[in-house]
């Protein structure tokens, strides 16, 4: 166990520079250039901390030096850093390509402040060892995902921000319950204790009904299948930035949180949880698949290429082998990157033409040649094409799967990746080829510098997926042996 | 006594299920907050409520309430209460903007074809 003031700093850093953004009042420049180091100091404290895990093991800071199960725990295993390294990074680019593309009304209302206290919502849920500081970062960065999907005020938002708040607020009431729940039972918060007790209790049917209403409260967050309903009508709604940082950010903590509550509490309850998981995953992937054929709009089609990734990733964790759960992870990541990379692709299309219709659209690759081939290329890496990001994932995953038994899962994401080439390579045909239109050509050099940066780094992550094997190793470790993660806080 | 109250805020999550069910806005962050009141409760009940001074500590005194309930629930009272206030001004907004307060006039996103 190693204790270090360094884990606090992803969390707070964001915090303060929100607070200096209050400050600053409608100086759009000058918040763009604070928002911008702020995240870019976050960026370099994250990857130190990145380096000290990888090198030294699991980092552990107990706040106002309480014994553990006592006080509130900050725990940053491979897996932790390796997600507040990616959200911090999607972060920065993200805030770079709203340069151009958010508008300047929308700077100037507090969307830098927003963003902020949304990365310091997601950097706190990643890192936080204790079960209801997990509630308290998960209502932080959704009051500013409210705000920032609010923000602007046009009527679509205003319908479409009312259901997700209120399913959000309903989930998040539930999350409470369950929290109480397992506490009346365990009498501990503490997430390495409470996985420590549960495992010693005889009777498992409570543990049951928590870990399903767990179930039913994250799957609400991460889009799940029968609690997707939300997802395509929220997520439409908001500005390219804001959709691009909802879709590949807040859907993934609560794939995390499942990640975390089920390998730590519920990996021992038996063939429900595991089946009922399993089930729910499969029909992700299978209804997000008809959203993404059936729709001609291309936000539409990636909105709902976002439920297939989750669904895929959820079967990488139900499996709960060794290369099943680093299937998921290297899935996990891939995926963060690459749905940004897309939205933002998405995005710079949306400003050159201002239409989301595909079948409206055609001929832009004679003017726009760069942003044509790395669409493509986006596309291919979404789908999985072996040198690119996305095969590996998959591969393990489907490997587990026919190493278990599980050959209807595996042909299940084989179809999926089909479907998903598909959907993304019919908006490519559409949007790059055809008869060509003209049109009055915007500034877009800030928006394409960030979206190549983005794609060049899922590149990157496919190529070298090799040399990062033993990160994604470790990061899978402390999910498929639980006990590394308990031993690791000392819990006896 | 648990038992009671576990009954009491059974009824009250029912009621607040019925009334997000409801059409009119209004009734609907009425339901969302009685829901948090019951859920509120149950975080209450769930540290059993066996007699005990209130956790303030004194000489004398030998059995206290379970006190952690308590700071989670204060806790998750001010985040309901601002996230109802929230929510209660974007309902405000969107009467000013929209003209209604009927959830199933809301015709959000654009439907294919």
């Amino acid at each position: 166990m190693m204790m270090n003031n360094l884990i606090v700093f992803p969390i707070i850093i964001p915090a303060i520079t929100a607070i200096i953004l209050i400050c600053i009042g409608k100086k759009p420049i000058l918040k763009r250039i604070v928002a911008f180091c702020g995240t870019l100091i976050t960026l370099f404290i994250t990857l130190f901390q990145f380096i000290q895990v990888f090198n030294h093991g699991t980092m552990v800071l107990t706040l106002g030096n309480w014994k553990i199960p006592y006080s509130i725990v900050l725990v940053s295993d491979m897996l932790s850093a390796l997600l507040v390294l990616t959200t911090t990074l999607i972060t920065v680019i993200m805030i770079y390509y709203s340069y151009q593309s958010i508008g300047i009304e929308r700077e100037t209302y507090y969307y830098y402040t927003s963003v902020m206290f949304m990365l310091t919502g997601l950097n706190g849920a990643f890192t936080t060892g204790d079960i209801f500081n997990l509630f308290v970062f998960f209502e932080v960065f959704l009051i500013s995902s409210y705000v920032m999907m609010i923000i602007g005020g046009t009527k679509i938002q205003l319908q479409e921000s009312i259901k997700y708040i209120l399913v959000n607020v309903t989930s998040s009431a539930f999350f409470v319950l369950a929290i109480g729940m397992l506490y009346s039972v365990i009498g501990s918060l503490n997430m390495a204790d409470m996985s420590h007790k549960i495992h010693g209790i005889q009777h498992q049917s409570i543990i049951v009904i928590c870990a399903i209403l767990f179930i039913f409260v994250f799957a609400t967050k991460a889009g799940m299948f029968p609690l997707y309903f939300w997802l395509p009508g929220a997520y439409y709604a908001p500005p390219i930035p804001v959709l691009a940082l909802f879709g590949a950010l807040l859907t993934k903590v609560g794939v995390y949180a499942l990640y975390r509550t089920y390998s730590l509490f519920f990996s021992q309850t038996g063939v429900i949880v595991h089946n009922i998981l399993l089930i729910l995953a499969l029909l992700t992937i299978i209804f997000g698949c008809i959203g993404a054929l059936a729709y001609h709009d291309m936000k539409k089609i990636i909105i709902y290429n976002i439920m297939i990734a989750i669904g895929v990733i959820i079967v990488g964790l139900v499996l709960f082998t060794k290369d099943a759960t680093i299937g998921g992870i290297y899935y996990l990541i891939h995926d963060m990157i690459i749905k940004a990379s897309l939205f933002m692709l998405i995005g710079i299309i949306m400003k050159i033409t201002h239409e989301t219709d595909i079948r409206k659209l055609g001929g832009l690759i004679k003017d726009y040649p760069l942003l044509g081939v790395t669409y493509f290329i986006a596309a291919l890496s979404l789908a999985g094409i072996p040198p690119l990001s996305g095969f590996y994932g998959k591969y393990f995953i489907v490997k587990a799967a026919m190493q278990e038994g599980y050959i209807i899962s595996a042909i299940v994401i084989l179809l999926s990746s089909l479907v998903v080439l598909y959907s993304v390579i019919t908006i490519f045909l559409h949007v790059f080829f055809g008869t060509g239109q003209t049109y009055v050509k915007p500034a877009i050099n800030k928006m394409m510098f960030a979206a190549v940066t983005m794609t060049v780094i899922a590149i990157l992550f496919g190529v070298m997926s090799e040399s990062l094997y033993p990160v994604i190793e470790k990061a899978a470790l402390s999910i498929h042996s639980p006990e590394t993660y308990v031993k690791a806080l000392g819990v006896k | 006594m648990e038992i009671l109250m576990i009954i009491l805020s059974g009824i009250l999550v029912t009621c607040g299920v019925y009334l997000i069910l409801s059409k009119s806005l209004l009734r609907i962050i009425i339901g969302s907050s009685i829901i948090s009141h019951a859920v509120n409760l149950l975080l209450l009940t769930s540290g059993g409520l066996k007699k005990g001074a209130s956790p303030i500590y004194e000489k004398h005194q030998q059995v206290y309430a379970d006190p952690i309930p308590q700071a989670l629930i204060l806790t998750a009272i001010v985040i309901s209460f601002a996230v109802t206030a929230f929510f209660l001004v974007l309902a405000f907004r969107s009467y000013k903007e929209l003209g209604t307060d009927n959830i199933s006039d809301y015709k959000g996103v654009p439907d294919d074809e």
